[in-house]
């Protein structure tokens, strides 16, 4: 699995990187974080691999304890946004990535990134039928 | 009858037809509305809320019912033609000849992970990819970077060795044959596959990618397999399951046809390998 650390995106986004808040694989530790007093838990805004990636929490459920319906995060890619999903146990996939699991969504957007190759993401577009 | 064969052991001819068959419905639009079928699923079902298509016990039959509406679109174009299955266990290496150019081309560049050689390269100009989750379209794979290793047969074994169909709450978190199946528990069998081809094949258009019929093909055998294995066994749940398509609830986007009217699939197709026990049984 693609597992890189927060360091280790640090590292290799030198200069460009602003992590507003904490990366996801915190976002619940966050709730009991001083600094969640000012940044929402869960929000990212950070040039990854030439990309920027902003992570807004989800809304509605979204006080402490609400874990078991938490609204969806909003992932943007470059602005465009990333439809993703939260499964059972906790973990996360994205249209791009959809049969690997991630441990948060600061992973899913970085291998989103990687997957795109410096794609854009198409609109996102719900239903349809043959 | 129709029957579906193992794709390595498809003649020359069998395979040129296939392909054939696969060109003429991206021609004329109707290959596109099946990936854009299958993307509105993948984006709606959800472990909570509704779920059809995946990450319920309805993976098996709706994907069944998906394969036999294309198999219906492609015989429209060639009566002789049938889904072949792609056996992951045994045809496990990108040297396979289902990858080769007369079949489905091969692995990915390096640079793009642009297909290629074979029918479905996008130099060829006969397979653009309209349907898709970025601005790519050209047909991209990437075998074996996802993740190293197909599944073995061994760990197929292990999951058709489990005796219960599904299990409560029917979703990615379930023990139980259908999610063990489907991979979002223990060993991982059909989304494991999905990663390993890469390109759109591990995204929510893996339509795009004609490999995905083969794939889902042989998930359906293997569902034929274990019910031989498991005959008294039965789909789960029966009955009164909010969000989840009980036995004889309707699926959509069909809606006229239920998990019971797809258990047996003799109504419709024979594999070039049944059973043993379900032969006898009949
Ligand atoms: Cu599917
Ligand atoms: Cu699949």
């Amino acid at each position: 699995m693609n597992k890189i650390t927060r360091r280790q995106a640090l590292g290799t986004t030198a200069g460009a990187l602003t992590v507003l808040g904490i990366a996801g694989a915190t976002a619940h530790a966050a709730a009991t974080d001083s600094r969640a007093a000012t940044t929402p838990a869960g929000t990212v805004d950070e040039v990854y691999q030439g990309r920027r990636i902003q992570i807004a929490p989800g809304t509605g459920g979204g006080h402490h304890g609400g874990h078991h319906s938490p609204g969806l995060p909003t992932v943007r890619i470059d602005g465009r946004e990333l439809h993703v999903m939260q499964n059972a146990d906790g973990t996360w996939i994205s249209v791009v990535n959809h049969y690997e699991t991630f441990a948060d969504p600061t992973s899913l957007a970085r291998a989103a990134v990687r997957e795109l190759q410096g794609s854009q993401l198409a609109p996102m577009q719900m239903g349809g039928m043959a | 009858m129709t029957v579906r064969k193992n794709q390595a052991a498809l003649t020359p001819e069998e395979k040129r037809a296939f392909t054939n068959a696969l060109l003429e419905l991206k021609r004329t639009g109707r290959y596109d509305r099946f990936v854009t079928t299958h993307n509105g699923f993948i984006m709606s079902d959800t472990d909570s809320g509704d779920r059809v298509g995946h990450r319920s016990p309805s993976f098996l039959p709706w994907h069944r019912r998906f394969l036999l509406e294309f198999e219906a679109a492609l015989q429209a174009v060639d009566a002789s033609v049938s889904i072949p299955y792609w056996d992951w266990t045994a045809d496990r290496t990108t040297r396979s000849s289902l990858w080769a150019a007369d079949f489905l081309g091969g692995t990915g560049r390096a640079r793009d992970g642009q297909v290629m050689d074979g029918p479905f390269a996008y130099a060829t100009g006969k397979w653009e990819v309209t349907v898709r989750v970025d601005g790519r379209n050209y047909l991209r794979r990437a075998l074996g970077e996802g993740v190293a290793q197909l599944p073995t047969k061994a760990e197929v074994d292990a999951v058709l060795a489990m005796p219960v169909y599904d299990m409560a709450p029917w979703n990615s978190s379930s023990n139980g044959f259908r999610n063990n199946l489907e991979g979002w528990r223990g060993a991982n069998l059909h989304n494991r596959v999905h990663v390993w081809v890469g390109g759109q094949m591990a995204t929510g258009v893996s339509p795009n990618d004609p490999v995905f019929w083969m794939h889902h093909a042989f998930i359906d055998k293997l569902w034929a397999d274990w019910q031989a294995k498991h005959p008294q066994s039965p789909y789960l749940p029966a009955a009164g399951t909010a969000n989840v398509v009980d036995l004889r609830d309707t699926m959509r986007p069909w809606n006229d046809v239920t998990p019971a009217d797809m258990l047996d699939h003799r109504r419709f197709y024979a594999f070039d390998a049944e059973p043993a026990a379900a032969a006898s049984q009949r």
